[in-house]
């Protein structure tokens, strides 16, 4: 049984599909076969970020409606082998997802592979809902600002109560926290929340903190997700993320930023 | 798998709405002293539900077209829901316009629509003397006895979730910005309350609101509530216990 890893956070831009092309990436690069899907029907996007645009042929919404085979809409990623990426339709919207149509494309995609990654659209409408509805884990993905942080708030309440895990009285989904975009400097000039204001708000599990960083824009331009970039702090944080979900115990990183070494040495945040 | 299911359901359910008190009857007063409480929190207020409570204007024999009232309140953004205290031709009027009747039976008389919608109750008047009678402190006696179990909660409750308790509601963790939890008993939070907390939603007077620390949103006792902007800065991320004390929200902290 595949383990379904929904990446959620009610507001836009925050950075989902970049962590879903991401973190797909490294859970493929660490051996484990693995499915992203694009659930932002009408606004299709991963397969841009994970450069394989130019092979779609078939995609989500076909093969919910029949019109194609699961193993006909996955792309092979050219990178690394282990990776498939099942696109969005770009001429339909989300009412051409069903539950019933997405709980089989997971449960057949569940044979095959170890983990399913699911890049949810923003909003908390239908495409959201079904994204979230079958997940075992949740990547909460938040903006180190306020607005940002009230919509994972309502997220979490979503998670915790509409999901098929809810609904089942099973086990809870679990939640992860995802600090995207964080600018250590401008959190220190008081511009931005800090780490320990976004937990005291949201008090989550943290997985990493991903620095705002050129690479990332350069990489999306590029169709490389920034996990392979081993340079940028971007990828190497996202590397992290995927280590700390996969049970390895590694020290957060970028928190304080490049200039924070007097601040670690004289004791600032831990 | 959910090929089963039936139509529709009917459960029973309680609905909570800010009641109106109108103490004049001059329609132009009415709607400019609305405008200037909506002004300070125009959110808060925004497509609110609302009773019309007409017991006092009723007892001074004002008689107020009830008609006219619900027009008002439409056109600033309310949705009246519910009259209350009406005589017999406001009450006809409320009729007319869909609107459920509340009749007054005594102190603490629960905002559940629907239910109190009674013939024996319509019949009652609402100028009686037992409701004046009823509007001064009340003796502990007199206070109906909670008798719901307590709910018990040790997860987060998140921006835009709800929780109902029957009876006291005992929250182990955070209430964030945005939640709304009700209780017709006592409340305690023993964590950050950033939401709406409202207890007594169904009349009683003599409970309590108890939080480690209040960030709150709103907080409300039997209906008489204080919005965040209304609360006392010093008491502000501090452990506290909120009661009632003559119609007035007490903010105390506990040492």
């Amino acid at each position: 049984m595949a383990r379904i890893i929904v990446v959620t956070s009610g507001k836009g831009g925050v950075g989902k599909t970049t962590t879903s092309a991401a973190i797909a990436m490294g859970l493929a690069k660490k051996g484990h076969k693995t499915a992203v899907i694009d659930f932002d029907v009408g606004l299709r996007n991963l397969d841009l970020i994970l450069g394989c645009e130019r092979r779609v042929v078939y995609d989500f919404i076909n093969v919910i409606n029949g019109e194609a085979s699961i193993n006909q809409a996955l792309i092979r990623d050219k990178n690394c082998n282990l990776l498939y990426i099942l696109p969005a339709s770009q001429t339909r919207d989300k009412d051409a997802l069903t539950q019933e149509g997405v709980g089989k494309v997971l449960e057949e995609l569940s044979k095959e592979f170890a983990y399913i990654v699911c890049d949810s659209p923003a909003g908390i409408e239908k495409g959201a809902n079904l994204a979230l509805y079958f997940a075992d884990d949740a990547f909460v993905v938040t903006n180190p600002e306020i607005s940002s942080v009230r919509d994972s708030d309502r997220m979490l309440g979503i998670l915790s109560s509409k999901s098929r895990r809810a609904e089942r009285n099973e086990e809870p989904i679990k939640e992860y926290l995802l600090l995207t975009r964080y600018d250590s400097d401008r959190v220190r000039s008081g511009e931005m929340l800090s780490l320990d204001d976004v937990q005291e708000i949201l008090s989550l599990d943290l997985l990493g903190i991903i620095p705002e960083s050129k690479s990332v824009l350069s990489a999306s331009n590029a169709g490389i997700p920034v996990i392979l970039d081993e340079k940028s702090e971007a990828g190497q944080a996202y590397t992290d993320v995927v280590a700390r979900y996969l049970g390895e115990k590694r020290p957060h990183r970028f928190i304080d930023g490049k200039q924070g070494f007097l601040r670690r040495l004289f004791g600032g945040r831990k | 798998m959910l090929n089963t299911l039936p139509v529709l359901e009917f459960k029973s359910s309680t609905f909570f709405a800010p009641s109106l008190i109108l103490f004049n009857k001059d329609i132009a007063a009415i709607e400019q002293a609305l405008q200037e409480k909506i002004n300070l929190a125009p959110e808060f207020f925004r497509d609110s539900p609302l009773i019309v409570d007409l017991r006092e204007l009723n007892k001074q024999n004002q008689d107020v077209d009830f008609v006219q009232i619900t027009e008002i309140l439409r056109k600033i953004g309310f949705f009246p829901v519910g009259i209350r205290g009406g005589n017999e031709q406001q009450n006809k009027q409320a009729h007319s316009l869909s609107i459920p009747i509340d009749t007054v039976r005594e102190q603490g008389s629960p905002i559940i629509i629907g239910e109190t919608h009674k013939q024996e109750n319509i019949k009652q008047s609402p100028s009686q003397p037992e409701v004046t009678t009823a509007k001064e402190p009340i003796r502990p006696a007199a206070i109906p006895p909670v008798s719901a179990a307590a709910t018990l909660i040790t997860h987060p409750i998140r921006s835009g979730q709800r929780i109902y308790a029957a009876g006291d509601l005992i929250i182990m963790s955070q209430v964030s910005a945005g939640a709304e939890i009700m209780a017709e008993g006592n409340i305690h939070v023993y964590n950050t309350l950033r939401g709406r907390a409202l207890a007594g939603v169904h009349g009683n007077t003599a409970v309590r609101i108890f939080c480690f620390d209040l960030q709150a949103e709103l907080i409300s006792i039997a209906g008489d509530y204080k919005t965040s902007e209304d609360l006392n800065k010093q008491m502000y991320k501090k452990p506290v216990q909120i009661y009632l004390q003559d119609h007035a929200l007490i903010i105390k902290e506990i040492a």
